[in-house]
C-alpha cells in the first residue's frame, strides 16, 4: 500500500459503470411493469366510473329533485287540451313555482317514439299529457297547496313529485360507488400481491448480492433503498402507462358518446353518465392514482425488504 | 478484539459442527486457522464475522457479547472487519474499481473522496491496468486479488480471509501474504484459514489454530 504514488489518476467516467447495486434484470421487471400497467388501468376505469356514476347522480337529484310532473291522462270525451291549459294555468300560479312547460300532444307522442318507434300513428291511442314543473329551490317539500289546487281545478290530473325515484336513485348511484370502492379495494391488495411476489422473488435471486453487501458492512436501509429506487421507478413505469391507457379510453369514450348522443340509445347513456366525460377532477383523480400507485410500489417492496433482511444475518 | 467461549454449533438437529471452541484472537495479532478440509474452517470464520449464530456458548467481539447485538450494532462490528472470501463474491455487474470500493461507498462515502485511495490500492496489487474490467474476464488471481483489495480497502482492524492463496501461483502468494504482513504491522489483527502448510511455514511466528474433528487447538507461534 506504500506504493510509489501514481502518475495520475483515471477519470471516474473510466472507473464506473455506475450500474445499480441490485442488477435491474435480477428483477422480473418486465412482468411487474405490465401487471402494475394492467392493474392501474382497471383501478382508473373503476374511479373514474364511480366518478361518473357519482357526478351524473348528482345531476339526476338536482335535476328530478327540482321538478314535478302533471300527468293528465285522456278521458273518454273530454277536452284534454283544455284540461292540461288548466292544470298549467292553476301551476303557474301556486307559490314556489319557476317555470312551467305542457308538453303539446304532438310532443308527448314524441316521447314515445324511442320505445315505439316513428312510423306507428299514435293519434288513436289515450297518450296521457305531461305538464313539467320547475320548482324554485327550497320549495321541494311545499307541494301541498298545488296539489289541492289541480284536485279542484283540474280532475283527472294526478301529481308526481318523483319522490319514489329519487329514493331509487339515491340507492343506486350509492351501490355503484360502494361497488367501484370495493372493486378498487381488491385490485389494489391484487396489485400488492403481485409487487410482494416480485420483490421476493428478486431478493431470492438478489441473494448472493445482499450477503457481498451485508458482509462489506451495508445497513438494511442501505440496501432496502437499493431495491426501493428500482420498484420506484418499475412502479412509475406500470403506473403512467394503466393511466395513461385510461385517460385515453375516457377521452375516446367521450368523443363516442357526442358522437352517438343523437341516437336513442345514446341519449339513454347520456342520461345515466351524462356526456360520458371526466371533468378535470376526473382527470387529476387518474394523475393521483399513478402516483400512489408508483409509491405504494417502492413503499411495499421496501417494506418487504426490510423483513426479509432482518430474518438474515 | 474478538473471544469465543465453550462456542458449538449445530445445523438442524445434526451433530455439532464445531464444539468447544475457546481461544482469542488479540488486536494486532497473526494467526493461521488451519486444518483438513471439511473440518469447519469456513464455519468458524462465518462464526466469527457474525454470519452464523453459535448454537451455545459466547462470542465477544470488540468487547460486546454477539448474542446481544442488534442488525444496526452487527453493521457497525462488519465496517471494522475486512473479509476474503474462498469463492471472492465479487459483484459481476461492478467493475474492478466499483468492487474494491464497495465497502467505502456503502459506507456513504463520496466517490470523488476514495478514488486516489482505491487506484492506489489496485495498483499496489497488481490490477491497475484491469480496473475497468468485470470480474468474469478475470483470471482466478486476479479476482482474488481484487478480492484481497476490497477487504483491505477499509483498513480493517480484524481481517479474515478464507484460503485467500488459493488460485494463485507460488509468487504471488507470498505478495499476498506480504500484504496481510504489512497490514498486520499496520495494527490489524489477521486471521487466514488456509491448508496450506508450506505458506504457514514461512511465517513460523504466527500462532495456528488448528480445527480438527470439530474441535480446536491453538499453537502458539514462534518469537519473532
Amino acid at each position: 500500500m506504500n506504493a510509489s504514488s501514481p502518475p495520475t489518476l483515471p477519470p471516474a467516467s473510466q472507473l464506473k459503470r455506475d450500474m445499480p447495486l441490485i442488477p435491474s434484470d435480477s428483477i422480473a421487471g418486465r412482468a411487474l411493469v405490465v401487471v402494475i400497467a394492467i392493474m392501474t388501468f382497471l383501478a382508473c376505469l373503476t374511479a373514474g366510473g364511480a366518478i361518473l356514476v357519482a357526478d351524473a347522480s348528482q345531476g339526476w337529484r338536482a335535476g328530478v329533485s327540482r321538478d314535478v310532473t302533471i300527468q293528465i291522462k285522456p278521458r273518454p270525451g273530454g277536452d284534454a287540451d283544455a284540461l292540461v291549459a288548466a292544470a298549467a294555468d292553476i301551476a303557474a300560479r301556486a307559490p314556489g313555482i319557476a317555470e312551467v312547460h305542457a308538453y303539446s300532444k304532438a310532443e308527448s307522442e314524441n316521447l314515445l317514439a324511442p320505445w315505439l318507434g316513428d312510423g306507428l300513428d299514435l293519434g288513436q291511442l289515450p297518450v296521457p299529457r305531461l305538464i313539467v314543473v320547475h320548482m324554485q329551490s327550497g320549495h321541494r317539500e311545499d307541494l301541498e297547496p298545488l296539489r289541492q289546487a289541480l284536485a279542484a281545478g283540474a280532475p283527472g290530473a294526478s301529481l308526481d313529485d318523483h319522490r319514489l325515484w329519487l329514493s331509487r336513485l339515491d340507492t343506486m348511484a350509492d351501490a355503484i360507488v360502494v361497488f367501484a370502492a370495493a372493486l378498487f379495494a381488491l385490485m389494489i391488495l391484487a396489485m400488492a400481491t403481485a409487487i410482494g411476489f416480485a420483490t421476493r422473488g428478486a431478493m431470492a435471486g438478489t441473494r448472493e448480492i445482499i450477503d457481498v453487501l451485508h458482509f462489506v458492512g451495508a445497513a438494511d436501509s442501505y440496501i432496502a433503498r437499493q431495491f426501493q429506487g428500482h420498484f420506484l421507478r418499475l412502479g412509475f413505469k406500470g403506473a403512467a402507462i394503466g393511466g395513461l391507457s385510461a385517460a385515453l379510453f375516457f377521452g375516446l369514450a367521450s368523443l363516442v358518446s357526442l358522437w352517438r348522443s343523437r341516437s336513442a340509445g345514446g341519449e339513454q347513456i347520456a342520461a345515466l353518465f351524462g356526456a360520458f366525460a371526466l371533468g378535470l377532477g376526473g382527470y387529476a383523480a387518474i394523475a393521483a392514482i399513478c402516483l400512489a400507485i408508483a409509491g405504494l410500489t417502492a413503499l411495499l417492496s421496501r417494506e418487504i425488504v426490510f423483513r426479509q433482511l432482518r430474518s438474515l444475518l | 478484539m474478538l473471544r469465543f467461549e465453550n462456542v458449538g454449533l449445530r445445523y438442524g438437529v445434526g451433530a455439532e459442527v464445531v464444539r468447544d471452541l475457546n481461544f482469542g484472537v488479540a488486536p494486532q495479532s497473526f494467526q493461521f486457522l488451519t486444518g483438513p478440509s471439511g473440518a469447519g474452517k469456513t464455519t468458524m470464520l462465518r462464526l466469527m464475522l457474525l454470519s452464523l449464530r453459535p448454537t451455545r456458548g459466547t462470542i465477544h467481539i470488540f468487547g460486546q457479547d454477539a448474542a446481544k447485538l442488534d442488525k444496526d450494532a452487527i453493521t457497525a462490528i462488519r465496517r471494522r472487519i475486512g473479509v476474503v472470501f474462498q469463492d471472492f463474491r465479487l459483484l459481476d455487474h461492478l467493475t474492478t474499481y466499483e468492487n474494491v470500493a464497495l465497502p467505502l461507498k456503502v459506507m456513504g462515502r463520496s466517490e470523488g473522496g476514495y478514488r486516489a485511495e482505491v487506484v492506489e490500492l489496485l495498483r499496489w496489487v497488481g490490477l491497475g491496468d484491469r480496473m475497468n474490467a468485470l470480474p468474469p474476464v478475470l483470471s482466478g488471481g486476479e479476482k482474488q486479488r481484487a478480492a484481497i483489495a476490497r477487504a483491505l480497502i477499509v483498513r480493517p482492524e480484524l481481517l479474515l480471509a478464507d484460503e485467500p492463496t488459493g488460485n494463485v501461483d507460488p509468487s504471488l502468494a507470498r505478495r499476498l501474504l506480504r500484504l496481510f504482513v504489512e497490514l498486520h504491522k499496520s495494527g490489524t489483527a489477521v486471521v487466514i484459514a488456509t491448508h496450506d502448510l508450506a505458506l504457514m511455514d514461512q511465517f513460523g511466528y504466527a500462532r495456528r489454530l488448528v480445527v480438527g474433528d470439530g474441535q480446536l487447538k491453538v499453537f502458539e507461534g514462534d518469537s519473532p
